[in-house]
């Protein structure tokens, strides 16, 4: 009850939602206490609330990361090349960067060479590479496939395998290609990243499909698909929200935390097109990046891969104020 | 909540005296939640009765009108549920002063700053004048703005009298009212109904705008826009400030704050910093943004988040199909094809128009589904394309027989040629490289 300085009487009760349901605490990263060697152990998700509103519930910190690819296509953008400089074509010496000068607090390893289609790098040469990061940099490791499922199911076999006991996540496992990840990563106590694509439904069903083939569900960690702003964002954007509501509510098969590769910004060419009327575009490109991470924030993201390092460093204040 | 037939005959005198033109009071309550009769009709309800049963009639949030563009409305906490149906808008400062020709520049400037994308043009939606001296020198300034640029305007200023002195230049374009706060709402609220302008309220402290609130509907306002100060509070407590708004008033349907929520970002925080809190209001339950300045290079991809947020998740958006002509094509024009996906033909369309190479596009109907997309749902198959061809008679239109399609679905090139006859080209992937590829094919 408020008596106001007009002497208006009125009630402003502030609105709760009391959630029933809790999103998993996966662990991303061992440190030596565990058998492994990360300096760190990142905790993705734990929540029981929606993001930041710790008014009322136990809120997450999402983790920051940042991409490291094994081999540059030539589209890749080189606003990036420019900022990050030489070590961008030694996946070792950009993943040290990442942590060491950027502050990420893991890295994501795409291993898009390993692609038949592409230079096709044996698995063995793939996790030699993994091996030699794992050694060099400390942080937590995401290690990513080129998406041809036939190759990474070997590729994870083997690079799960060079990688045993660091706790890293496994990306990513779809609805029709789980098995091969789901075992590289249970037999080598990773996480699995379990990929859908913008669909309640199917992130439900694959959740389900790989907890019943024996993956812990706090071993899971799910991928929805982002979309960059002005490229299918809305859709990415309700979809993850959607999950996380449904978590929240006590859907046990949509608890799992959320991952987004915030790359895809860089899919929308208006986001660092040369043109004066848009404004510089370093400037527009790293903002568009932004934007696209902070929609993901919103939705409920739990862990974020980022291409820019300076965006890193806006995330990282962003999320120190929405924690605090 | 609409109130139920019965909701509404319980609050009825019960006379069935029949002068509201029915015989009895349940019959008129039913009439009245039909919304097919006037409660005024019947002389004998209460005055406590027409409150209750006027705003339980009115939506949860209320739509102002700031000039032409209408703020609020939301019915929602999540787009999916339905859809946000008033997009935020954005108003970028202009202070008083300054000189008038500089003035007259970024009154200019704003007013210019737009962007069309995809069809649609977004940008700078309103000017905020900012007193920082007295009355005459404001309404000089709101003259100046006023003439200069054709977006409404927020009359910024504690001072009743300044703000007075703007809205005798520029009531007629219902401008909004910055801010009724405590030392002024009352002589505020009285402007606010004189000039037949919304009114924007301001505190720091939730319980002291919902009394705002109070004082201005007993002065008879009914367009209002809250400020908590959020542009100034913690991140952390903005976003939950935001929230609670929200939710006090779409599902509490708490009534003194049934309207929409503001920022002002004028606080001496940096354009990035005002960029980011501004993403986080447009994603989360702003109605409008004041910014002290905003650079291209972030309003821009705001203007794009914002546009996304606000699109309707029920409706993909399309545009017809058919074939389109991209400069001036004629009988040796290429012919290329392409999704009716908005976003996908806006972009090929101006990749073409970059390249210079007049053209034909032909664009499929994928049920509004971008290439990749209506590809993996079965909706971009060769049939389509061929049917597409043969409904807008392009045989007609050129003398060649030559089709560029997306390099995304390079796998439909032989069944395609089969289907039509046609020479079947396969294009680049991304359609950013069009420029370059169809001045190559146009050369050799
Ligand atoms: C948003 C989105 C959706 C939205 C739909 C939005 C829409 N209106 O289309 C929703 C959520 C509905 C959706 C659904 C699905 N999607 Co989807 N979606 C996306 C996403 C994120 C963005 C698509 C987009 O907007 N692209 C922008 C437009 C402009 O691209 P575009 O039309 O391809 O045009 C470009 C090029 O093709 C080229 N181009 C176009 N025309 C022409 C013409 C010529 C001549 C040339 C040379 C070039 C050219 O230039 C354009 C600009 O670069 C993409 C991933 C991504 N980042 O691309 C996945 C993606 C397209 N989706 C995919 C899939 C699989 C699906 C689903 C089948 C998933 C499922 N299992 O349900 C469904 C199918 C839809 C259905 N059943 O109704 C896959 C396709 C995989 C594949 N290789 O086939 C993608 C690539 C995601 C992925 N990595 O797996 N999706
Ligand atoms: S006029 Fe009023 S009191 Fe008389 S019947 Fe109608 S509703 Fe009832």
């Amino acid at each position: 009850m408020v008596v106001s300085n007009f002497g208006v009487t009125v009630m402003v009760a502030i609105p709760k939602e009391n959630w029933s349901g809790k999103i998993k605490e996966v662990a991303f990263g061992a440190t030596d206490d565990e058998g492994g060697t990360r300096d760190r152990k990142l905790r993705l998700g734990g929540e029981t609330t929606l993001p930041f509103l710790a008014f009322e519930g136990a809120v997450s910190r999402p983790a920051i990361g940042m991409e490291v690819i094994d081999h540059l296509g030539e589209d890749y953008p080189q606003l990036i090349i420019d900022e990050v400089g030489d070590v961008i074509r030694d996946p070792v010496a950009w993943a040290d960067a990442c942590v060491n000068i950027y502050g990420a607090d893991f890295v994501c390893l795409k291993l898009l060479s390993t692609n038949p289609e592409e230079e096709n790098i044996s698995a063995e040469d793939a996790a030699s590479l993994v091996s030699t990061v794992l050694k060099q940099v400390k942080a937590p490791l995401v290690i990513q496939g080129s998406g041809d499922y036939e190759k990474d199911s070997r590729v994870f076999e083997i690079c799960g395998e060079a990688a045993k006991g660091e706790q890293c996540l496994l990306a990513r496992a779809e609805q029709d290609g789980y098995k091969s990840v789901a075992v590289a990563a249970t037999a080598n106590d990773h996480a699995v990243v379990a990929f859908s694509n913008i669909d309640v439904n199917i992130a439900k069903q694959l959740n389900i499909m790989l907890t019943e083939f024996g993956v812990p569900p706090d071993h899971i960690v799910s991928d929805p698909l982002m979309a960059g702003v002005g490229f299918g964002m809305e859709y990415a954007y309700s979809a993850m929200e959607r999950i996380k509501l449904a978590g929240l509510v006590g859907d046990k098969m949509l608890q799992s935390p959320m991952i987004a590769d915030i790359s895809v910004a860089w899919s929308a060419k208006e986001a660092y097109r040369i043109d004066a009327n848009l404004g510089d575009e370093r400037d527009r490109a790293v903002f568009w990046e932004v934007a696209t991470a902070l929609a993901a924030l919103m939705a409920g993201a739990n862990a974020l891969i980022l291409r820019h390092p300076k965006s890193v460093a806006i995330i990282r204040n962003v999320v120190d104020e929405l924690v605090g | 909540m609409p109130m139920t037939a019965l909701d509404i005959f319980k609050l009825l005198p019960k006379k069935n005296c029949g002068e509201c033109g029915v015989p009895t009071c349940l019959a008129f309550a039913m009439m009245l939640a039909n919304k097919q009769a006037e409660l005024t009709k019947c002389p004998y309800v209460s005055p406590d009765v027409v409150e209750q049963l006027e705003s339980s009639a009115s939506p949860p949030m209320r739509t102002v009108k700031v000039g032409n563009i209408e703020i609020g409305g939301e019915t929602e906490l999540f787009r999916h549920e339905k859809k946000f149906f008033n997009q935020t808008a954005y108003a970028l400062i202009i202070e008083d002063d300054v000189d008038d020709q500089r003035i007259v520049e970024r009154a200019k400037k704003l007013d210019a700053m737009k962007y069309e994308r995809i069809g649609i043009v977004s940008g700078v939606d309103l000017i905020g004048v900012k007193a920082k001296g007295d009355a005459q020198r404001f309404s000089d300034a709101v003259t100046l703005v006023n003439d200069n640029s054709g977006l409404p305007l927020v009359l910024m200023s504690e001072d009743p009298e300044v703000v007075e002195s703007g809205l005798k230049v520029v009531s007629k374009s219902k401008p909004l009212i910055y801010a009724g706060s405590t030392n002024n709402c009352a002589s505020m609220a009285k402007l606010a109904k004189e000039y037949a302008c919304p009114l924007a309220l301001y505190a720091d402290d939730i319980d002291e705008l919902v009394s705002l609130s109070e004082v201005a509907k007993s002065e008879g306002i009914e367009d209002i826009v809250l400020d908590l100060n959020l542009g100034a509070k913690p991140l952390r407590q903005t976003l939950e400030w935001l929230t609670i708004l929200r939710r006090l008033s779409v599902k509490k349907l708490f009534r003194p704050l049934g309207f929409p929520v503001m920022i002002n970002l004028d606080n001496g925080a940096d354009v990035e910093t005002q960029a980011i809190r501004a993403a986080i209001g447009t994603l989360k339950y702003t109605s409008l943004i004041i910014f002290k300045d905003l650079d291209p290079a972030r309003l821009y991809p705001l203007t794009t988040l914002r546009t996304n947020i606000y699109t309707d998740p029920q409706a993909l958006i399309q545009v017809n199909p058919g074939l389109y002509e991209i400069g001036k094509p004629n009988r040796n024009s290429p012919v290329i094809v392409t999704s009716n996906f908005s976003l996908t033909y806006f972009t090929v369309a101006s990749d073409i128009e970059a390249s210079k190479v007049p053209a034909h596009l032909l664009v499929v109907d994928t049920e509004g589904l971008s290439v990749m997309t209506a590809f993996a749902a079965d909706k971009f198959t060769p049939e389509k394309i061929a049917e597409t061809l043969t409904e807008y008679k392009v045989a007609d239109k050129v003398d060649h027989r030559k089709l560029i399609i997306p390099g995304m679905i390079a796998m439909l090139k032989m069944k395609l040629e089969e289907l039509t006859g046609w020479e079947v080209i396969v294009g680049v992937k991304d359609s950013s490289a069009l420029p370059k590829y169809l001045k190559e094919l146009s050369n050799g």
